[in-house]
């Protein structure tokens, strides 16, 4: 017997070949298999001790984005999404069929930004995110991941990196945007493969693929500071990892090994990645986790510490602030996942005059919705994820700011999303191009 | 093979001069108005940059330019039988340019410059308007591919090898994709088996066979040999490697949770780790050591199945035995500090940055490169023996072992330095 | 009846509780060591910090978010482990068979409490029904965790004042508290060992690893 009969709207049902026609293959039997391999072998403690503790009492709503923006229903509760996957995977001992598993897809994969602000409001502290996880490991192994994180997947396994970007296209990139650099501050460079390097710069596979002047930026920015960095010409170069957000983990770790390996092979002394909160989890936490390391063998430090570094220390200086107002979006990987709140908030200060504080705030930021994987799902779950968020639309209104500083590459499209569905006027920026307009470059490094 | 080559060679070096003022770097940066990162060849007589000199790049080797310029030059690198090369481009074409000689032969694009042990071959991925794929010593195969991403040389030079995507895949395509794209082609000649993935692939010693780790289902991964990938199957593999002068592969795998090593596909050591990669074998083959997480989160090496009981907690990298294999030696990384473990005992001693350790003939000394602040250091047993100076690169043992060639980098000068051991020790 | 509910059943009931507790204790010990995070990420520091400010009323933000629950709950939890333990009848059995004693409850306060406790159970009950987050993952068995421990209140409380027959309801007290506490380490009452691990564990992953409160 299930809980007692709610009456609630239909879903609209969104079509994904990734999971209409892989349904098609489910048998079962292999449900089963799966479902009971994956919970009996792959989980331990927590899982269990989760489910045992959960009291089914549905204080963890209102920490979720969607369940608040969905006019509170049930269904996209934290525990409403546990109860409509692992609860029902239990109770039938894996005996479900192919179309129940399409819907565990659809919850966990995309109703879910595994983004754990849940797990602050749990009163308990159950890790909802990571029984929804669970959830998508079984997904994946039964092949029903949505289509375009599928194929994003398929690109981690066979480049390495996120976005199908070819050996030499990346290295031509970097070329490229070494010569942009130049024309700005002439003793920019993009040191390839220089061993003994400080730091090792890693970016997601979109810088090069479409947004190759952050790149470029980055090289003025390190050779304003005189930083001693280098860029692998190998693979290894990507820091993003959506195969850890499908279940592939197998795939996560190959992908962070090479991460990591370049880092070791390089000799450098720090990973200073770029600004991607996604990534920093990957490369920080579960990707270690995965390969048997408890710290990364290198220190990763992300791009928003970075920045905090170098403005502090003096080794960039501030020529004039930026002055038109400006909000934060605080990306969970790094605030509520790394404690980087205060940092962000410090960098911001020094650089721009007007600030206008979002709330709730720091760790207890709402997800953008685009995170865990979410925004990876394509565009066929687009409607429903900016619906999925509209508490973020009005968090950012009443800041009433022109410009959203959002260090993530996945809030960033996240928001930008947000801000078109809901007519917002804003404009999003990374913290570089905030940098790059307010970084003072010495008259003897000016390019003419 | 390696070794015995690389002895022979280091016979033939001057390991007479005790000290020799190389080039002038200071000199260098008066006259150019960009140095890019320096390269030193093996036996320390020849340094080199690329350089800028009146906005054309150049090779600047020992004081003296290439007369070739380019308008742009990278991955520069002394082979292993001393000559120079990188990868160069003038109007759009790019090729390879070995100590100042363009090859003949213009691609769209070239990378992942290879070379084989003696330096006798030398081989890079290419782009042409055909597609992807390799040269070698200026031949180009005839064969081209969707998309390349590796390039691997034969221990004897003559083969090279790297994975091809066989079919076109339009983004999205995620069912055409999960038929299995990829493949390993051998001088041109792609297997006829393919997979979801291959990754990493090795040549055995004769050249004769080629395993990679390939994907055949998407939670199953093996270890395929000339296209035959082993009937038993793991969650994931790492980089196989071929037991030397044989065809025996063995390689990293994962099942229930465990990695094992595994010669051909059966276990090779009877117990299981956190982590195994970078196995590796002693010079007379008669040993094997790897890297291994003994438990999660502490990290050693295991010497044919035995762990060392010293562990670390951030990393260790590959294994280096000693020329007559009684030794084995690892860079270890604890609490963020680098230094070496020699047989399981950590020197006493920590550095920001350690290079791999470099044993003597006899195995006897065990000498490094570190980098301590600003400086480099030499260190020999564990024990600094020289001053701090600007760089350093990896020192070389005179064939008697009584001598240690130094390359370093003082005053903005490059010197070339033998030394006896004895006076280092003393 | 009368005899062994007071007898027996109450060494069974204490038996099967701490063999339970136990039992549920070394299980958990090691599976953790399985789930290869759990140890290492464990922090003492981390851990106790974050249960100080979940068992602190309104000392976190969710708290803060919903008064009456927050109330409603330290009162519940409160008298549940309290009344039973200052409980002049309780003590007065447990001082007449080993002679321990200890300070109690006075009746009328006994009474109050009870009251608070069963009053409580009702709140649990209407939110079950009210709210639509709680009631989508309500399950029948949370009614019966609900009944399982607020029938001991009921029950004691109805054998106090000597409603119905006396000897009746103090035996068919005694059966409901035996289940109740039976049932807590094999049910989802299990919280009541698992809370401190859990949030602990939660604690030290957002205090020792991630840097921040988990509050
Ligand atoms: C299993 C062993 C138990 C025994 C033998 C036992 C016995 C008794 C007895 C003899 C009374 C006195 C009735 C009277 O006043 O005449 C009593 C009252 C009571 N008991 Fe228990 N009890 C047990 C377990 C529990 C448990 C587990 C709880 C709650 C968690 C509980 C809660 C109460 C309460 C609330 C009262 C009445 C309070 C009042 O209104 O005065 N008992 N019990
Ligand atoms: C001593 C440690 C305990 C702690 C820290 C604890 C904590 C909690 C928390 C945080 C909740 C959820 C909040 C709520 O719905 O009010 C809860 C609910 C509950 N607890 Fe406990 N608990 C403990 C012991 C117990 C014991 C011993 C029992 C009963 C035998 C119990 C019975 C219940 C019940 C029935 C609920 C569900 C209320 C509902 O239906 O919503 N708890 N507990
Ligand atoms: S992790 Fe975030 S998105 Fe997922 S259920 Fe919890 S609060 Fe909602
Ligand atoms: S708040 Fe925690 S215990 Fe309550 S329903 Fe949510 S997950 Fe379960
Ligand atoms: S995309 Fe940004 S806000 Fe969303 S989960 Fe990632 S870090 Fe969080």
């Amino acid at each position: 017997m299930g809980s007692p009969a709610m009456k609630l709207p239909e879903l609209p049902i969104v079509g994904d070949p990734g999971l209409d026609e892989n349904a098609k293959n489910l048998t079962p039997e292999r449900i089963a298999e799966v479902i009971n391999r994956v919970i009996d072998r792959e989980t331990a403690a927590r899982f269990r001790v989760y489910m045992n503790t959960c009291v089914h009492c549905g204080l963890c709503s209102d920490a979720c984005h969607w369940f608040l923006s969905n006019d509170r229903d049930p269904r996209f509760s934290p525990v409403g999404k546990v109860k409509q996957t692992v609860w029902e995977m239990l109770r039938k001992k894996g005996r479900v069929d192919p179309d129940f598993i399409k819907d565990c897809s659809r919850i966990a994969q995309t109703e879910c930004n595994m983004c754990r602000r849940c797990s602050m409001y749990c009163q308990v502290g159950i890790d909802v995110a990571y029984m929804l996880l669970t959830v998508r490991r079984i997904c994946h192994e039964l092949e029903m991941v949505p289509q375009f994180m599928q194929d994003t997947v398929n690109s981690h396994a066979v480049t390495l990196n996120q976005m199908w970007v070819k050996q030499d296209e990346w290295i031509d990139t970097l070329q490229w945007q070494e010569e942009e650099a130049k024309s700005e501050v002439v003793t920019a460079r993009i040191p390839l493969d220089k061993e003994g390097a400080d730091i090792f710069y890693s970016v997601i596979a979109p810088e090069p693929k479409i947004l190759a002047q952050l790149i470029g930026n980055m090289a003025q920015i390190m050779a304003v500071a005189k930083i001693d960095w280098t860029m692998p010409s190998f693979d290894g170069w990507d820091n993003s990892n959506m195969a850890m957000y499908s279940g592939d983990f197998e795939t996560m770790g190959r992908v962070e090994r090479a991460h990591h390996e370049a880092a070791l092979k390089l000799k450098v002394k720090r990973i200073v990645m770029g600004e991607c909160g996604h990534a920093f989890r990957g490369a920080v936490y579960d990707g270690p986790k995965w390969l048997g390391w408890l710290e990364p063998p290198v220190p990763v430090i992300h791009a928003v510490d970075f920045y905090h570094e170098l403005i502090t220390s003096g080794r960039i200086k501030i020529a004039k602030k930026f002055d038109e107002p400006v909000t934060v979006q605080e990306p969970c990987n790094i605030v509520r996942g790394r404690g980087l709140g205060a940092k962000l908030r410090e960098i911001i200060h020094a650089t721009c005059s007007d600030f206008r504080p979002p709330e709730p705030s720091f760790e207890h930021n709402y997800c953008c919705g685009a995170g865990g994987g979410v925004i990876n799902c394509g565009p066929p779950w687009k409607t429903s994820r900016v619906k999925g968020n509209s508490v973020k639309a009005e968090q950012l209104a009443a800041t009433k700011a022109h410009i959203i500083i959002t260090p993530c590459h996945n809030c960033h499209s996240g928001i930008e999303d947000i801000i078109s569905g809901y007519k917002l006027g804003m404009h999003v920026k990374f913290f570089s191009e905030i940098l790059m307009e307010t970084m003072e470059i010495p008259d003897e490094l000016r390019a003419e | 093979m390696e070794q015995a080559a690389q002895e022979k060679l280091n016979d033939a070096w001057d390991w007479e001069i005790p000290s020799k003022l190389v080039a002038d770097l200071d000199d260098w940066r008066e006259q150019f108005s960009e140095v890019q990162e320096l390269v030193v060849s093996q036996d320390g007589e020849r340094i080199a940059a690329i350089v800028k000199a009146d906005d054309a790049l150049t090779v600047c080797v020992n004081g003296d330019t290439w007369t070739s310029t380019f308008e742009k030059a990278w991955a520069l690198h002394f082979g292993p039988d001393g000559r120079l090369a990188c990868i160069v481009m003038n109007d759009d074409e790019w090729t390879v340019a070995q100590e100042d000689e363009p090859w003949e032969e213009r691609y769209d694009y070239v990378w992942n410059l290879r070379f084989s042990p003696d330096g006798s071959g030398v081989a890079a991925n290419i782009r042409t308007s055909d597609g992807y794929g390799v040269v070698l010593n200026g031949e180009p195969w005839d064969a081209k591919f969707l998309q390349m991403r590796s390039c691997e040389i034969s221990p004897d030079g003559l083969s090279v090898a790297g994975n091809v995507q066989l079919e076109a895949l339009s983004e999205g395509d995620i069912f055409t994709f999960r038929k299995g794209l990829w493949g390993l082609a051998v001088n041109g000649e792609p297997w006829d088996a393919h997979f979801l993935n291959v990754w990493d692939s090795v040549f055995s010693d004769d050249g004769a066979k080629v395993a990679a780790e390939v994907r055949i289902e998407p939670g199953l991964q093996t270890i395929a040999v000339n296209g035959v990938p082993w009937p038993e199957t793991f969650r994931a593999v790492w980089q196989p490697i071929f037991v030397p002068g044989s065809h025996d592969v063995v390689a990293p795998g994962l099942a229930a949770g465990a990695w094992k090593l595994l010669m051909n596909g059966k276990p090779l050591w009877n117990r299981s780790f956190a982590q195994v990669w970078h196995q590796t074998f002693s010079p007379d083959r008669q040993r094997l050591a790897a890297v291994v997480a003994s438990s999660f989160g502490r990290w050693t090496i295991a010497v044919d199945g035995d762990a060392w009981k010293t562990t670390f907690g951030d990393a260790v990298l590959p294994p280096v035995f000693s020329p007559n294999g009684r030794r084995v030696a690892a860079v270890v990384k604890e609490n963020n500090r680098w230094t070496i473990a020699v047989d399981g005992i950590p020197w006493p001693e920590d550095f920001d940055m350690v290079w791999d350790p470099v044993f003597s003939p006899d195995g006897g000394i065990v000498a490094a490169r570190a980098v301590q602040g600003k400086e480099f250091y030499m260190v020999l047993n564990g024990k600094v023996i020289s001053l701090g100076c600007a760089k350093l690169w990896d020192p070389v043992f005179s064939p008697d072992g009584s001598q240690l060639l130094l390359k370093a980098i003082e005053f903005g000068r490059l010197y070339r330095k033998v030394v006896p051991i004895k006076q280092l020790l003393a | 009846m009368y005899n062994f509910a007071s007898g027996p059943l109450v060494w069974i009931a204490f038996i099967v509780f701490v063999g339970g507790m136990v039992y549920q204790f070394v299980t958990l010990l090691r599976s953790a060591k399985k789930d290869k995070v759990i140890y290492p990420y464990m922090s003492a520091k981390y851990g106790l910090r974050s249960l100080l400010h979940w068992l602190i009323p309104f000392a976190t933000t969710n708290m803060r978010l919903r008064y009456e629950t927050t109330i409603v709950t330290f009162a519940f939890h409160l008298c549940l482990i309290l009344v039973p333990i200052f409980l002049t009848a309780h003590v007065a059995m447990v001082s007449f068979g080993w002679g321990a004693k200890w300070g109690t409850l006075s009746d009328g306060a006994a009474d109050w409490l009870t009251i608070l406790v069963v009053l409580a159970a009702v709140f649990f009950l209407v939110r079950r029904w009210m709210l639509p987050e709680v009631r989508f993952v309500t399950n029948p068995s949370d009614y019966l965790l609900l009944a399982i421990a607020a029938a001991p209140f009921i029950t004691g409380f109805m054998a106090h004042k000597q409603w119905f027959d006396y000897e009746t309801m103090v035996v068919i007290h005694m059966i409901s508290g035996a289940v109740m506490l039976m049932a807590i380490p094999f049910t989802r009452l299990s919280h009541m060992l698992f809370f401190p691990f859990t949030r602990a564990y939660m604690g030290s992953e957002f205090g020792a690893v991630r840097h921040v409160k988990d509050w």
